[in-house]
């Protein structure tokens, strides 16, 4: 198939994707939409992450730390300053960078093993802090009675409403993404990734460049975690540490790193079998879940989105 | 006349072993500077001192007059400094095309840029230098997919496309058919003039075709630097490559039709003849 045909089949198959997902408030009920809301945001987390694994070959495993900065950023927001959902998020995106460039600014100089213990050490520490700094965070007991978010002054408290200004900054969020991806920043973080030492040895000062990818994978995990704040309504130190930056890993390597959406595909999976079909396992998701990723990882190296090319390598030609 | 690249004392030891051990090198703007030595002689330590791969135990590097010792190889590439390795080094989820224009972006595009954009003069330099190595038809191929050979043009490609002065080549011309060996002689001969080009090489045929002035490195130490001429003489390079014990030539006789005797139609030249 020729390049703009593909791209013309590419676009056609989004759109039909998108629309079925804005259906989904107006057809099904509100747990579904709710669901949805919850894998929307988890999914651009983990794209987020994606672009640290899979782009520019950081394996992360504390990659909630962000996403937490950005909800309690969000939810303390809401509830001492505003609720007007472009002031939430901005805050959301403000702190998750934030933290990332002072996280990243250590975590980076490590590569291999050493990146990803550092990761999980430095996810650890900030999930301590949000335990600890009491008179902003609440402590264990978290942020709660996050009030509903409000977009122009119209209160997004109903779950149809809610679903849909989800989606919208998931859109847009994936949209920034994907161009970032394909733009020659993108290419040199994939250079990084292939072959770090002939980067430098070309002239790339590859830790201004690794530092950047951090930083702006910390903002959009800081804005997925203002999302998940404004669903849940609520924020626990247990979203910063590793019960949710593990996941997000998983969901990352299932859905197949480096691809489009195989990071939201990998997430849906993830939020389904541990929220949706946990509970009626008698507590077993992560179980089955663990299952899944060992399966995927022996059947399909490469994740699911990949799926296509293991089909083709064993047909005909390509 | 400052040299373009130069060491002076250079020196680095792992261990108890002296790998560098005092090395002198100057090379003056234009240069084609060949390094040779046994296997173990201390050519890719050397190499990696000079570009910033390594730190030195002892000595300096300067580039220009100006020391570099302390900077790193990324700082010293923004200077000038262009090499490929011995192991083609590549990037090898890409296509030919883009290894080369990871490069030339870093020279003559925006490889911060978050936006993609077209770069149609970018585009063109990558095609000029895929030209350049005979690589133009192969440009949209994986690394993965390319010949040994291939890679090794490629590197050099990729070396080039940084628009390098100094160019430090690490055995080019390793594992390369007779064919393809002539090919990569040819690039190298058609380098612009005021490249400064060191290489390390094996090839003592593609050593003495290319280079006008030779070092032999031994043990960590310069053991002769000269005209390929002297180097090809020398009894002392005979030994540290044979053995004392060895009566065998290292070196095969020039041959008449590689290295020919000066033209008698040049004499009669009015130019350079006598008027």
């Amino acid at each position: 198939m020729t390049t703009p045909a593909r791209r013309r089949l590419a676009a056609v198959a989004t759109l039909a994707v998108l629309a079925v997902l804005a259906a989904v408030p107006l057809v099904l009920g509100s747990y579904a939409s709710t669901t949805l809301a919850r894998i929307l945001a988890f999914a651009l987390l983990a794209s987020s992450l994606d672009l640290l694994v899979g782009i520019t070959g950081l394996p992360s495993l504390g990659h909630a730390a962000y996403a937490g900065a950005g909800a309690y950023a969000a939810g303390w927001v809401a509830i001492h300053a505003t609720r007007s959902a472009p002031l939430t998020l901005v805050a959301a995106v403000a702190a998750g960078a934030l933290v990332a460039v002072v996280a990243g600014s250590v975590a980076v100089r490590a590569r291999g093993v050493f990146f990803l213990m550092l990761t999980l050490a430095i996810g650890e520490i900030v999930e301590q802090l949000a335990q600890s700094w009491h008179s902003v965070t609440g402590g264990s007991d978290g942020l709660y009675s996050i009030p509903a978010t409000e977009l122009a002054g119209i209160s997004l408290g109903d779950v149809r409403g809610f679903t849909w200004f989800v989606l919208g900054v998931f859109v847009a969020a994936m949209a920034v993404l994907h161009r970032l991806v394909a733009s020659p920043l993108g290419a040199t973080l994939r250079g990084i990734r292939d072959n770090e030492a002939r980067m430098r040895a070309l002239g790339y000062r590859t830790y201004h460049y690794k530092l950047a990818a951090f930083v702006i994978a910390g903002a959009f995990a800081g804005l997925a975690g203002g999302l998940l704040a404004a669903q849940q309504r609520l924020v626990t130190p247990a979203d910063l540490g590793f019960a949710t930056s593990g996941p997000v890993l998983l969901a990352v390597i299932i859905g197949g790193e480096a691809t489009p959406w195989g990071p939201c595909l990998g997430a849906a999976i993830v939020v389904v079998l541990r929220d949706v079909l946990g509970p009626s396992l008698g507590g077993h998701g992560s179980l089955v879940l663990g299952a899944v990723f060992v399966a995927v990882v022996f059947l399909l190296p490469g994740g699911l989105a990949r799926i296509r090319n293991r089909l083709h390598a064993g047909g005909t030609h390509r | 006349m400052t040299a373009v690249l130069a060491c002076t004392g250079l020196a680095r030891t792992f261990g108890a072993l002296r790998a560098v051990d005092g090395v002198d090198l100057a090379l003056p703007a234009g240069a084609r500077h060949a390094l040779i030595g046994p296997n173990g002689a201390g050519k890719s330590t050397l190499f990696q001192l000079l570009t910033g791969g390594l730190r030195p135990s002892a000595g300096r590097v300067c580039l220009d007059g100006r020391d570099v010792t302390r900077m790193s190889d990324a700082r010293r590439a923004r200077l000038g400094v262009g090499q490929t390795f011995q192991h083609s080094s590549l990037f090898l989820s890409m296509t030919a095309a883009d290894n080369v224009a990871l490069a030339a972006e870093r020279t003559g595009g925006r490889p911060w840029s978050p936006v993609p954009r077209r770069n149609p003069a970018l585009a063109r330099r990558v095609d000029q230098l895929l030209g350049d190595v005979d690589l133009l038809g192969r440009r949209g191929v994986p690394v993965s997919s390319l010949s040994h050979g291939e890679c090794r043009q490629l590197e050099v490609a990729v070396a080039l496309a940084t628009a390098p002065r100094v160019l430090l080549l690490d055995e080019p011309a390793a594992g390369l058919s007779p064919a393809e060996t002539a090919r990569l002689a040819a690039l190298i001969q058609r380098l612009p003039a005021d490249i400064t080009l060191l290489f390390v090489e094996h090839d003592l045929d593609l050593v003495f075709r290319l280079a006008t002035r030779v070092t032999v490195l031994h043990l960590g130490k310069v053991l002769l630097s000269g005209t390929p001429d002297e180097v090809r003489d020398s009894a002392e390079v005979q030994e540290a490559y044979l053995g004392t014990g060895r009566r065998a030539d290292l070196f095969l006789p020039p041959d008449p039709v590689a290295d020919p005797a000066p033209d008698p139609a040049a004499a009669r030249d009015p130019a350079t003849g006598p008027a």
